[in-house]
């Protein structure tokens, strides 16, 4: 397990990175969503495979989908490569760079003096212990989150209404509708 | 021979069977092909192709052929890596899902606690071979049914799961292997209708049959988001789509018909007749109902089938609480 907890780590830090110096778009975001399917394997080898499932079909299989969508409908072409490679000049990603790299150097830091031991053991967590720990200790919290859902989806819904209301979900396919009539 | 333990012995018999599975898969979702073709000929008053071999039984060994000896163009214009890539996932993400199911008590690949999670997974991960498939093919009717699909399998994929869930909450466990265990005494499909309506649908919608071919509709868009695919890189979308009958069916089985449950038969027997039974339902609802248009199927998904599947989920659950005992 701890071989494929560092294995998939490196995977995920290696296609962030992809993310970020990659000039195509489509390809930056299916390098994001290799990253999460390496963050996927992670819980998986830390025993905890419900995240794990979940991570992959919510990021990956749903949420990055509509990224994919809207990259996809926008129709980019040689032009937007061309200008990502002149936005990518050392004086862009120099100063960001060397925070980021403080902030790595402390994380790095504070692992290497607390017990790392503890890290990659434990039991294997199942669905239905994730889902009593969920709605007991913690149910307050799985209510403000379905509330907070429920407002962003009558927002989306006010916002994306069309001549008929529809549903958030629909604008993508209205936009698609436009396009092939 | 002291290196054949029990354990190296259990490891092989895995990896056969794991093997057989794979193959079964793979031959059974070509065969369809052509079993389609004929069943169609059948239900439509014609002959199906019955010229090679006995009744047309080698025609698929002729396909075959023609398919692999095609020239393999990529498009200049095409976006190479993803060009590659897209068929590859079409077939890999559905042959996948295959570990999850049971076939018999002794017939699996693994038995995960997560199995339908896994299924749900990897039809979300199915769903990029189609959308980078239209996209890098740099055509616009590729790209036009590849932005059909998505939107179609990302509403399909809503109501999938949360059909399932009325499953999962009766048996109290996601592991497939539980859920057949769970209905011997009576299969889901008594008390989840509902989810099994919805399932079916969404089943359809997920692997693009038709009626919900739309990402694929020859009338309009050319083929879809496959017209730029030629030879095997075709073959593999086009096999991959038989696979994701296969894969359907035996989880519909799995999920609402008991499994391997049944008097008298051997289980591997009973778990291929109401497979076969679903396979062919498939190709007869092909062969029966016309083409929605794409905004019906749309609106039919969130408006009809997203609501039922939710009271389904809630009278299952009010249903479980009330017969609990404390």
């Amino acid at each position: 397990m701890e071989v494929a907890f560092y294995l998939s780590g490196l995977v995920a830090v290696l296609a962030t990175l992809g993310v970020i110096t990659n000039t195509n778009p489509v390809h930056a975001l299916l390098y994001l969503i290799v990253s999460l399917i390496a963050v996927a394997i992670v819980f998986f080898a830390l025993g905890a495979p419900f995240a794990g499932a979940l991570e992959i079909i919510v990021y990956a299989g749903a949420i990055m989908v509509l990224f994919v969508f809207v990259v996809m409908m926008l129709n980019l072409g040689e032009s937007v490569v061309a200008q990502e490679k002149a936005w990518l000049t050392p004086k862009a990603w120099l100063g960001p760079s060397v925070l980021a790299a403080v902030l790595l150097l402390t994380l790095i830091a504070t692992l290497w003096l607390g017990d790392i031991g503890k890290v990659i053991q434990g039991d294997t967590l199942t669905a239905k212990e994730v889902g009593t720990t969920l709605f007991g200790p913690w149910l307050l919290i799985v209510e403000l989150a379905a509330m907070l859902l429920l407002a962003a989806l009558v927002t989306a819904s006010h916002v994306g209404r069309v001549s008929p209301p529809e549903k958030p979900a629909m604008n993508q396919e209205t936009g698609a509708r436009k396009e092939h009539s | 021979m002291n290196w054949l333990t029990p354990q190296v012995l259990a490891v092989f018999v895995a990896m056969a069977q794991a093997l057989a599975i794979l193959l079964g898969a793979v031959l059974l979702g070509a065969a369809m092909t052509v079993v389609e073709r004929r069943l169609l000929g059948l239900w439509q008053d014609r002959y199906g192709p019955n010229r090679v071999g006995p009744f047309g039984s080698l025609q698929l060994i002729a396909d075959m052929l023609k398919i692999f000896f095609k020239e393999d163009w990529i498009p200049p214009f095409a976006d190479r890596t993803l060009f590659l890539l897209a068929p590859a996932i079409a077939m890999a993400s559905l042959l996948l899902s295959f570990i999850v199911i049971p076939f018999t008590p002794a017939l699996h690949v693994a038995d995960w606690n997560i199995g339908l999670l896994f299924f749900l997974a990897m039809g979300g991960i199915n769903v990029y071979s189609v959308l980078l498939g239209g996209w890098s093919s740099g055509n616009k009717y590729a790209l036009l049914g590849a932005m059909r699909s998505s939107a179609q399998t990302i509403s399909y994929e809503v109501f999938m799961g949360l059909a399932l869930m009325g499953v999962v909450a009766m048996a109290g466990s996601f592991n497939l292997r539980e859920i057949v265990n769970a209905q011997e005494g009576l299969w889901f499909i008594i008390p989840q209708f509902l989810g099994f309506c919805t399932f079916i649908i969404a089943g359809f919608a997920v692997v693009h049959r038709h009626p919900f071919d739309q990402p694929e509709a020859e009338q309009e868009l050319a083929d879809g988001y496959h017209v730029e695919y030629s030879s095997m890189k075709f073959g593999m979308f086009f096999i991959g789509e038989y696979v994701g009958m296969v894969l359907v069916s035996a989880l519909t089985v799995t999920l609402f018909f008991g499994g391997w449950h049944g008097p008298l038969l051997p289980p591997i027997v009973w778990f291929a007749l109401k497979t076969g039974f679903f396979l062919v339902l498939f190709i007869l609802v092909r062969a029966s109902l016309p083409r929605p248009r794409y905004d019906r199927v749309m609106s039919f998904g969130w408006k009809v089938c997203l609501p039922l599947t939710l009271l389904n989920l809630m009278v299952t659950g009010a249903a479980i609480l009330l017969t609990t005992p404390e």
